[in-house]
């Protein structure tokens, strides 16, 4: 068994009288794609909201390369090496292709203003450092996003490419865990493939381990080493793909009891 | 960590890139202009900015007029001042509304301990260091409680702290330590601080109000800063700075500190208005707190100098606080204003009237409609033509004969000025060629009133005129003259 990377140990959230979600023990191990399913409401991306430091959890601890991430502001847990792409996209829209990955260099970079105006030949390596490595995330898709497009402003870019762009600035954060929030949604059934094989060469060539959240039950058959099934902020099952999608409980979940009992 | 397949001499050529350059092709303009235009595209920005400082070195030299060389200081602090707010609002998208008060007090700071005012007459290059340091801890301070501040809060909270600037310097003759003790008068009060000390670096001290002086010392420093602020604007800080202006939340998962930038950026643009205050104050010899509040419309100028050149944008704060203040100087002089209400009339018509033929109908109506009412006030009541046009020369000849000029104008020019008020709120009301029609004699109450009322008081009509001047640029190019369009939501 690979070392756990992230580790939820009895995670709660709730909004107001609202429980979001509760009681939640959640790993990822090293190099591992696991998938978050659940109807809408389920706390799936509050989840991830979570994990990012943009909630702190009412109870339970998360550990992340053995390391609390609690009470670290949500640039320090970047910093330690988690990145997200969002469910409603989130660009740099006036900002070009290149520039948007560029900017995620930030936490591992470090010339300031100062050494910035002075040119120091410290800060010139790293400009040329962080532009070689927005080069080398862009082109990690293909021709989609090179040439030409590094240029454009962000908004000019179709949803599809939106997508792949965001998750080539959550890559240029040099982070080992990346948490992908619906990458799939919205894209037709090309893009949808594209974005599952995408999944499986990120771990695979860029040495990721990756947590996704997806509707896409094709994508999520295709990628997932592990599925973990949400509603109302409990985990109701987790396993296989198959184990999953075969779960009463899960199927009562999306379907209703009904539904539940006649199959 | 090897990173996927790919070979970058093999494009995809397709719909795809042809889309893409689609747009590029359209814009590009053909013939003469069109080639200047690629060949000013390909000089690097720096280029630019080089020719302007050039350009601003000898202009003192061509000219003996002190007047010229006062208002080319003037801009070049309100360029100083363009640029600092260019960071705070600019980059990082905070609406500062008490960005003025760190000019104040820098140029306050100067005053107190450079002039006789507390006996304190320190070295310049001691105090001028000292007071950007203390105008930049200014910046932290307002910033730190204003940090967790979104948009309109944020303008909210930092326009009470410029107003409780000029408050506070404006009634500070009599300050006490919390109301125990002897009182003192700290800041003069309404009669501010006076006599203050010229610059004195290395025992060069220059004369009083030798604004030539003061005019290279502004001009170095501006064009530093502006080097400088070019290579921030494409470094790490600059781009984090601008990914906060596009979305805080997206910075701030993607590794930036995004609280720590804003102070940061609120620091630098009180900085950079800290050091114009310092030459500002010693530059004029004496400071008074009513040039720094609200009342002054110091503030609005300043955005309106950002806001036309296009924020975010280094060329931008050049052109805008040139266009800006240049127009106002311009506009005191009647003559001068004439022909700039009469050039942006006929150039809103040239720009906006479609199709061309009607745009022929409408200059000769007017000019057809004066003339004929010229002719008929001239026969009905010979006082009515006999006014005195306000300006001479080629221009005010040919008005004499166009324009309704009474000996008395007072009343007739005020009821007049109602009058078009209400024509041009009538004529946004019609369509078509009524509207078109109704333009006419519209426009010949407004050379009427512009005649018999507005030019005589350049006071007011040139911020009137400059309002109009805002209005006409603002609606043709929205992003500002040199700034890049943005686009919110897609």
């Amino acid at each position: 068994m690979a070392e756990k990377l992230l580790e939820l140990r009895g995670i709660s959230k709730s909004f107001g009288g609202l429980q979001v979600i509760s009681e939640l023990d959640l790993h990822v191990d090293e190099g591992e794609i696991v998938s978050v399913i659940g109807p809408n409401g389920a706390g799936k991306t509050t989840l991830f909201n979570l994990v990012t430091g943009l909630y702190a959890p009412d109870a339970g601890d998360m550990l992340f390369a053995g390391e609390t991430l609690l009470g670290l502001e949500p640039h320090e847990i970047t910093a330690r090496g988690i990145a997200r792409t969002f469910q409603t996209l989130r660009l740099f829209l006036n900002m070009t292709v290149k520039e948007n990955v560029m900017a995620a260099a930030y936490s591992h970079t470090r010339a300031g203003i100062l050494r910035s105006v002075l040119r120091t030949p410290g800060m010139r390596r790293e400009a040329r450092e962080i532009e070689r490595l927005a080069e080398e995330k862009l082109s990690f898709f293909g021709q989609r996003l090179m040439g030409y497009r590094w240029d454009q402003p962000a908004f000019s870019l179709s949803y599809a490419n939106r997508r792949r762009l965001e998750i080539a600035r959550a890559t240029a954060t040099n982070a080992r865990l990346l948490l992908l929030d619906e990458p799939a949604a919205g894209m037709n059934p090309v893009e949808t493939h594209e974005i599952a094989e995408l999944i499986g060469r990120l771990r695979e060539d860029g040495g990721y381990t990756i947590l996704v959240i997806e509707h896409d039950m094709h994508v999520v058959e295709g990628i997932s080493d592990r599925v973990v099934a949400l509603d109302h902020g409990v985990k109701i099952a987790e396993g296989s793909f198959d184990q999953v999608a075969t779960d009463p409980r899960v199927v009562e979940a999306y379907l209703g009891t009904k539904a539940a009992a006649t199959k | 960590m090897s990173i996927g397949p790919t070979d970058p001499s093999a494009p995809r050529v397709g719909v795809d890139e042809w889309v893409a350059s689609h747009e590029q092709r359209r814009t590009r303009r053909s013939g003469i202009l069109g080639a200047v235009d690629r060949e000013l595209e390909r000089l690097p920005r720096p280029a630019f900015y080089l020719a302007f400082g050039i350009a601003a070195a000898i202009v003192p030299a061509l000219t003996s007029n002190g007047y010229i060389v006062k208002v080319g200081l003037d801009t070049l602090l309100y360029m100083l001042l363009a640029l600092g707010l260019n960071i705070t609002v600019g980059y990082a998208g905070l609406l500062d509304l008490g960005y003025v008060a760190f000019y104040g007090f820098a140029a306050y700071s100067y005053a107190m301990l450079a002039s006789p005012r507390f006996g304190l007459h320190w070295d310049t290059l001691a105090v001028v260091p000292l007071v950007v340091v203390a105008t930049v801890l200014l910046g932290f301070l307002v910033a730190l409680p204003s940090r967790r501040l979104l948009g309109d809060y944020l303008a909210i909270v930092t326009l009470f702290f410029g107003e409780l600037f000029a408050t506070v310097y404006q009634n500070g003759e009599h300050m006490s330590l919390l109301g125990f003790g002897r009182a003192y008068d700290v800041t003069g009060g309404p009669n501010g601080i006076p006599n203050i000390d010229q610059f004195n670096v290395f025992g060069a001290r220059i004369g009083s109000l030798n604004y030539q002086a003061y005019y290279y010392v502004a001009l170095i420093l501006f064009m530093t800063l502006l080097f400088a602020m070019y290579l921030v604007d494409h470094s790490r800080t600059g781009r984090a700075w601008k990914s906060l202006r596009e979305d805080p939340l997206a910075a701030e998962l993607m590794g930036m500190p995004v609280n720590r930038l804003k102070l940061i950026a609120f620091a630098c643009g009180a900085g950079i208005a800290g050091l114009a205050g310092t030459i500002f104050a010693a530059a004029n010899t004496a400071v008074f707190a009513s040039e720094f509040d609200f009342t002054s419309g110091l503030l609005i100028i300043v955005y309106a100098m950002l806001i036309l050149g296009g924020a975010g944008s280094l060329g931008g704060v050049i052109i805008g606080a040139l266009v800006v203040n240049v127009s106002l100087e311009v506009l005191r002089t009647p003559s001068h204003a004439t022909w700039v209400f009469y050039v942006l009339i006929a150039g809103t018509l040239v720009a906006r009237m479609r199709p061309w033929r009607w745009l022929a109908v409408v200059i000769a109506g007017t000019a057809a409609f004066g003339f004929a009412v010229h002719a008929i006030v001239a026969a009905a009541w010979p006082r009515g033509v006999h006014g005195q046009a306000p300006i001479g020369g080629a221009l005010g000849t040919g008005l004499r004969h166009w324009v309704v000029l009474p000996s008395n104008p007072m009343t007739i020019g005020n009821v007049a000025f109602i009058c078009l008020v209400l024509a041009v709120l009538a004529l946004t009301l019609l369509h078509g060629w009524v509207q078109r029609v109704a333009l006419i004699p519209t426009l010949y109450l407004a050379a009427f009133v512009w005649e018999n009322r507005l030019a005589v008081e350049p006071s007011v009509t040139r911020l009137i005129l400059v309002g109009v001047i805002l209005i006409v640029l603002m609606n043709a190019r929205p992003q500002g003259l040199l700034g890049t369009s943005r686009v919110e939501i897609v």
